[in-house]
């Protein structure tokens, strides 16, 4: 039986401890549920553990013995294989190439013996149930695949110890359960597991035990027979958080958003959607769910005058904005919360004031003629910060500098903080931490019941069932159902996700 | 995610950009067989015949093929109506680029035919015209190779001229005051050539060196390095070859290397004087082209380089070294553009000119894309561009009254079109240009 332990590790980073003291242990046979918000140094943890830093102290034990990463290839050697959140494997290889890259069985002049690699692969994946076919492209399997791919990885390099980070955010909740069963397989074959997330639900179904990180530090251990939801996400946050979204029942006036058979081409040529009909009324917040690359970023991206509709239209407030410029939308009293918000939320480099004025800075008050205005920027900044809760010193210090929950505060304040008929978000509580996500539901709630239309994308399919009044799901590019919020279960959802008939 | 066709209802599989294509290949394929119509069928109407002629006096002999003009362009622009017909109509699916060939081949076969039917020559040499291509595709072929190892890793090179333009500098410097005309030959030439060839693939190999430790270790912009790289060794030879080589001549004169007939296969008429019978260094880019791709494609280390070039942060988990791994390659894509300089001084002209290169590093850059970063596809890249060389070289021969200077623009025009509109969307390594920074 083996074990893995880490004793008192500290790393620093310039102004920040990530890690501060950490003591964590997982032997054979036993899944260990790391638990803990963005930002509370899990990764740090796991990618020192992976060797990818050095820690500033402590040490990591293997049956008793002290171990010295200088690199992936040390971790790999002592059996610790690690399963990425983002996964990495190349899109252009097949199974097998991925499989054996960095191991390669090879013959005579380090010719790759393909054949004898096929086989290995193969063999791994009927010992575990990890069904594959070896010559598929990773680009064209779906996402659940792939992790099975880096399953047989790191089981290919023999690992003892497999590391997942954030396993299921790219899943289906079908995928969910099939992957739920390959960990209890693995911990049956005598592997030791940890189990990253920040998801309650999940760590309560399938750890043995539960250790709570927070601020870098470990806050606790739990029994996940004895745990409830409340009880780890106070130890997880350090206060007590309101996990369900309080909301009165809809009351639906006109429609605000009406899109009809809608077409649009995406990125390589596909069709990303697939003649899309919908309404968004007001005062009623619309979820869009589906497992991400079934046409919902097209979607947005659409709707916001940033991507070429190829047929259909699209009416906000009775007018035809099909072909509308963004800035055009804009003038529709349109909000719009983008997927990634350093790509297309902020401009990282620009601070908080540059950043609230970007939507609004060529039209009075902030700018008169040619020149702007930066006292008047500065003051609705100073009032947006005020009012959204934004966490920072100042308004004048770059949007990089923020915690993710803060740029998105920040986002969410530039879009809200004027009067909108129309809200699009994407993804908005992606990558934040639970407390302000709290706050950007309760503000999505608010702008609700002032009688504004809320169109809400998201992956994170809690989230979808937490704020919608209307769900639609999204599949292949089409909208394959349409459920009543509160009437409908994660499951019958998920089954759609799928692309299973309703 | 995942790259996929949808089908649409009715089960229609083709994208919008394909049918977009389909619809400008078959308009291209009817404007072809107009031109072939209405330009060289009425003009050639009353030309009578023309020769292609597959033999020089030396070679094996082989019939000449002689052919009505009237009669020839008339099919040819019937075949092409039909395929522009076809193309718009159904679409060749996956047959696209075969036929695609095929009808600029019929193209070009007919404007061939029209030239030298209108010309008082009334024939000339299609062996040597041939022969010609695979040799002037020789330095694009090692230029577009080297390229395809440095972007494999994805370390843009945009440094390849420079490095050609530095090869033929130093081999023709280094070689001429060692070898003389009266030493033994070894595969075409006495040792001193060969000592210049190495010198020459050294000097490539240290520009690409400069090339990566500036783009890899650096990070400064690939583009902005190369172009440096390329304008430095511009200047820095015409410098020398105007101060230094103009009153040495001495050292501005090297023995050429020597054809060599295989053995055999070069008695095959038509074809043998076409494939088997050249200096070392178009026997070489072919060996390049095949040891490389088995090299890429077969081994653990072209697995590694190829996945640090798509992913590196995936190769770099697993324990492969991006950084040497990048080094490696850059550095061997530079021998291989380092000996493609030293062809045109060894094994062309014998002597350094400035700027001989010409342009030949860009074209093969191009070549690279159009090759879609695969060395066999590079020289396919490399014969099409050699024979837009070739054939505009012919048709000054042919007097056709197209001003010479537009048939020196022939394989630049080649380029634009292929890149523009032949090549299609062609996928570069997913990372190429990127620094890799470790965390």
């Amino acid at each position: 039986m083996a074990t893995l332990e880490l004793k008192g590790i500290t790393k620093r980073f310039p102004g920040v401890l990530a890690n501060d003291q950490v003591d964590l242990k997982v032997s054979s046979g036993e899944i260990l549920g790391l638990l803990g918000e963005n930002g509370a140094g899990k990764t740090t943890l796991m990618n020192i553990l992976y060797g990818l830093y050095g820690a500033d102290e402590g040490e990591i034990l293997i049956d008793g013995e002290p171990q010295q990463f200088s690199g992936p290839g040390d971790a790999i050697s002592a059996g610790i294989g690690m399963v990425h959140q983002h996964f990495m494997l190349v899109p252009v290889f097949s199974v097998t190439e991925n499989v054996v890259l960095g191991v390669e069985p090879v013959g005579f002049g380090g010719v790759i013996d393909m054949k004898e690699a096929k086989k290995e692969v193969r063999d791994i994946s009927k010992q575990y149930g990890l069904e594959v076919d070896p010559d598929a492209v990773i680009e064209d399997i779906p996402v659940g695949i792939q992790q099975r791919v880096e399953i047989i990885k790191v089981l290919f390099r023999h690992a003892e110890f497999l590391i997942f980070d954030e396993p299921t955010a790219v899943l289906t909740p079908q995928e969910v359960e099939e992957f739920f069963g390959i960990l209890n397989g693995l911990k049956e074959a005598g592997k030791a597991i940890i189990f990253i997330t920040h998801k309650l639900k999940e760590v309560l179904e399938v750890s043995d035990r539960i250790a709570v990180l927070r601020r870098g530090a470990m806050v606790g251990e739990a029994e996940p027979a004895t745990a409830t939801e409340n009880d780890l996400a106070t130890l997880m946050v350090g206060r007590p958080v309101e996990l369900v979204v309080n909301k009165e029942t809809s009351d639906p006036g006109a429609a605000v958003l009406e899109v009809r058979d809608l077409v649009v081409i995406g990125d390589r040529d596909q069709m990303a959607l697939a003649g899309v009909s919908f309404d968004v009324r007001a005062g009623e917040i619309v979820g869009v769910a589906g497992v991400q690359g079934n046409g919902q970023t097209e979607l947005v991206e659409a709707l916001t005058g940033l991507r070429d509709v190829t047929s259909g239209t699209v009416k906000i407030s009775g007018t035809e904005v099909t072909h509308a410029t963004p800035r055009q939308i804009h003038g529709h009293s349109v909000a719009h919360v983008p997927e990634d918000r350093q790509r297309s939320g902020l401009v990282m480099p620009f601070t908080i004031t540059e950043n609230v004025v970007l939507d609004a800075y060529y039209e009075e008050p902030y700018s008169h003629g040619i020149s702007m205005d930066w006292k008047a920027a500065r003051e609705k900044a100073a009032d947006l910060v005020e009012q959204y809760d934004v966490r920072t010193p100042s308004t004048e210090i770059p949007a990089s500098s923020l915690s993710g929950g803060n740029q998105q505060k920040v986002i969410v304040a530039r879009e809200f903080g004027r009067d909108v008929k129309l809200v699009i978000a994407s993804q908005p509580t992606r990558g934040i931490d639970v407390g302000s996500i709290e706050y950007i539901h309760e503000r999505i709630v608010e702008e609700r019941d002032e009688g504004a239309a809320l169109l809400i994308v998201s992956t994170e399919l809690d989230e979808v069932l937490a704020l919608s009044d209307r769900i639609l799901v999204m599949f292949d590019g089409h909208i394959v159902a349409e459920y009543q919020g509160g009437s409908v279960t994660a499951a019958e959802i998920g089954l759609s996700m799928a692309g299973a008939a309703p | 995610m995942t790259t996929k066709t949808v089908a649409l209802d009715e089960g229609v599989v083709r994208t919008p950009a394909e049918i977009k294509r389909s619809r400008y290949l078959g308009i291209t394929y009817l404007l072809l067989a107009a031109i072939v119509l209405f330009f060289f069928w009425r003009w050639s109407g009353d030309l009578g015949n023309f020769t292609f002629k597959l033999a020089r006096p030396l070679d094996p002999s082989a019939p000449d093929l002689t052919l009505s003009a009237s009669r020839t362009t008339m099919i040819v622009a019937v075949v092409l109506a039909g395929l522009g017909g076809f193309q718009l109509a159904k679409g060749f699916g996956k047959f696209n680029n075969m036929v695609l060939g095929f009808g600029i081949f019929l193209f070009i076969f007919a404007f061939l035919g029209w030239a030298t039917a209108q010309s008082s020559l009334g024939a000339f040499s299609m062996v040597g015209m041939m022969k010609a291509t695979i040799v002037r595709s020789v330095p694009i072929t090692l230029g577009a190779l080297a390229g395809v190892m440095s972007e494999r890793v994805a370390v843009i090179n945009i440094a390849i001229e420079g490095q050609l333009l530095a090869g033929a500098f130093v081999a023709v410097v280094v070689a001429s005051p060692l070898a003389t005309a009266d030493d033994s030959l070894f595969l075409g030439a006495p040792l001193g050539s060969w000592i210049g060839v190495g010198a020459a693939i050294l000097a490539g190999m240290l520009l690409a060196w400069v090339l990566a430790v500036l783009a890899i270790r650096y990070i400064v912009d690939q583009i902005i390095v190369g172009v440096v790289i390329t304008i430095f060794v511009g200047g820095m030879t015409a410098f020398l070859a105007l101060r230094w080589l103009a009153d040495n001549p001495q050292l501005n004169q090297a023995p050429i290397f020597k054809s060599i007939g295989l053995p055999g296969l070069s008695s095959i008429p038509f074809l043998g004087p076409v494939l088997f019978d050249h200096n070392i260094f178009v026997f070489g880019a072919f060996i390049l082209v095949a040891a490389l791709t088995f090299l890429l494609f077969r081994t653990r280390w072209g697995l590694r380089a190829r996945a640090v070039g798509e992913h590196p942060g995936a190769a770099d988990t697993l324990g492969v070294n991006v950084y040497r791994t990048r080094y490696l390659n850059v550095i061997i894509g530079g021998a291989v553009a380092g000996f493609g300089g030293a062809f045109f001084t060894l094994g062309s002209v014998g002597r350094f000119d400035e700027n001989m290169t010409n342009g030949r590093g860009f074209i093969g850059l191009a070549a690279m894309i159009f090759g879609r970063w695969h060395p066999v596809g590079a020289m396919a890249a490399g014969l099409v561009f050699g024979f837009a060389d070739a054939m505009s070289q012919t048709l000054g021969i042919l007097q056709t009254g197209i001003p010479s200077e537009f048939l020196g623009m022939t394989p630049f025009i080649a380029t634009i079109f292929v890149v523009a509109g032949v090549v299609g969307k062609a996928r570069p390594p997913a990372a190429d240009g990127q620094p890799y920074i470790k965390q």
